[in-house]
């Protein structure tokens, strides 16, 4: 069901649009002046020389967990692959040797210039492999090769960390 | 002889380097007081030893990186006429800065020194035929460039700006009508008479609403929002697309030079010129009795002053319409200027005219 917008016709004062001019000017005088005098409160943060506080509820920064024996959890389910909007977790699973254990992954790839945080790879993990800590990983990078976050150089943490 | 040509030199350095500094400052003003409105900070990184003066380096920064760059004319472009456009756009800019008083005479010694570079009798219709010739420039602009954009920036630049000046010369007729005369420093001088005793007679009290029409076919000529059609950013670039380097910067100068030039004649033509309510040769005589014995020099300092001081509110408030409204659609923009600036100005001054009947003048 779809709204019917009503256009109001406008009245003779608004069409002569002398008013209404005034009235948008005076708005924006009114934030100049304020400015001017208070420029300190100028919500600007300037970035390079100050950086913004991050939230402490931000979780910007992938881990891999490990089983107490120091291996991964992952088991390499493709799960979070699959979840993931930007596409941007690569696995490449191999078969373990103990036969107890179905697949673990060889290779497992965050590419953080794709990341977009939305934390659904943590949602998705059957075996709580993969979690995000607060904080957030560096998003630039001259080299692309180091935005691609693999098992050598993700966090691996036991749960106790 | 002599004493006329220095007099002259040095008045033509005053004006035309007030106005150029008034120019480059403008750049900076836009800018920064764009920034205040929309509660940002604004330019602030240009610096010379880590002293930024809240960003006035800003527009020397701008005019050496203009330099700097490479000076680019399209090889299907009129490489002569592609030249030409900026020079032409920005000459008649500074030819109208000459016919403005902006001050009294000053009397030195036993010799008169009319504060306006040029005394001309034709002071308005001056201002306005040279006023027109700015077309040329943007129009050869669009057309040189060999750019299909540029081209309708031109073709933009140009209609707007012939329709917007028939708005603004009948807005003047009104003023010619009142003051009988077209010569500006007459017609500062008339508007420091009182008008009953009490309220000086400046144009915007005796024609307040030529003032409205003035200042809208004002922002029209200039091409700045909420007309700025001809540049356009988000549709077409404008007439400048295919410029460069220092030929860039020319336009822009123009553009900025222009509002210079607005606020003056508007100070001018409708709030007194150099003239402060009250104060005569001889210094404040208030209505209510009390008079303030000032010498000559302090009178026309204060008068000098005081005609900078309008400049600049003008300027200001010229900037702060450009960041108040948006850019209006091209149809309606010519709505404006033909439907309502000019049926407006005729009424203004069908109404002037019987007032001047009825009661012989103004």
């Amino acid at each position: 069901m779809g709204k019917i917008l009503e256009h109001k016709e406008l009245t003779f004062l608004e069409r002569t649009y002398i008013p209404e001019i005034i009235r948008g000017m005076i708005v924006t005088t009114k934030h100049f002046f304020r400015n001017l005098f208070n420029w300190k409160k100028i919500p600007t943060i300037q970035y390079p020389e100050v950086k913004q506080e991050l939230s402490d509820r931000l979780r910007g920064k992938h881990r891999l967990m490990l089983k107490d024996d120091g291996s991964l959890r992952c088991t390499a389910c493709f799960l979070c692959a699959t979840a993931c909007p930007a596409l941007c977790i690569h696995i490449t699973a191999a078969e373990h040797e103990d036969p107890k254990v179905e697949k673990y992954p060889i290779e497992y790839t965050v590419d953080i210039s794709k990341c977009v945080f939305c934390g659904l790879c943590v949602e998705a993990c059957p075996c709580d492999a993969i979690r995000m800590d607060a904080g957030l990983t560096l998003t630039t990078s001259y080299d692309r090769q180091k935005l691609n976050l693999t098992i050598d150089n993700l966090p691996l943490k036991l749960e106790k960390d | 002889m002599l004493f006329r040509t220095i007099e002259i030199i040095v008045k033509l350095m005053i004006v035309i380097g007030c106005g150029l500094t008034l120019t480059s400052v403008l750049t900076w003003a836009e800018r920064k007081q764009s920034a205040l409105m929309q509660d940002r900070i604004g330019p602030n990184r240009a610096n010379i030893f880590k002293f930024t003066l809240f960003g006035l380096f800003h527009p020397m920064a701008d005019g050496i990186k203009m330099i700097m760059k490479e000076d680019f004319i399209p090889k299907k472009g009129i490489k002569l006429l592609h030249t030409l456009a900026p020079m032409i756009a920005l000459f008649p800019v500074f030819l109208i800065l000459a016919a403005i008083p902006f001050g009294d005479t000053l009397i030195i010694g036993d010799k008169e020194v009319h504060l306006q570079v040029i005394k001309l009798n034709i002071g308005i219709i001056f201002i306005l035929g040279i006023a027109s010739t700015a077309i040329f420039g943007t129009i050869l602009a669009g057309y040189s460039s060999g750019n299909n954009y540029s081209m309708f920036g031109g073709m933009r630049a140009a209609s707007q700006m012939i329709s917007y000046e028939i708005g603004m010369g009948i807005s003047l007729i009104g003023l010619l009508m009142v003051y009988q005369t077209a010569q500006l420093d007459v017609m500062v001088k008339m508007q420091g008479e009182m008008l009953w005793g009490f309220l000086p007679k400046w144009g915007i009290v005796v024609q307040p609403f030529a003032f409205f029409l003035f200042m809208a076919a004002a922002i029209g000529e200039n091409k700045r929002t909420p007309f700025d059609l001809p540049e356009g950013e988000s549709e077409i670039i404008g007439y400048f697309l295919e410029y460069s380097s220092m030929k860039f910067a020319m336009f822009f100068m123009a553009e900025f030079t222009e509002i210079v030039i607005s606020s003056a004649l508007i100070t001018t033509l409708f709030f007194g010129g150099y003239q402060i309510p009250y104060l005569f040769e001889t210094g404040f005589h208030f209505p209510w009795g009390t008079i303030i014995q000032l010498n000559h020099y302090t009178v026309v300092i204060i008068q000098t002053t005081g005609f900078a001081l309008k400049v600049l509110f003008f300027c200001w408030l010229m900037l702060l319409l450009r960041w108040t409204l948006p850019r209006v659609r091209y149809d309606q923009m010519m709505n404006i200027g033909w439907k309502i600036l000019l049926p407006l100005g005729l009424l203004n001054l069908f109404i002037t005219g019987i007032i001047i009947m009825w009661i012989g003048t103004i």
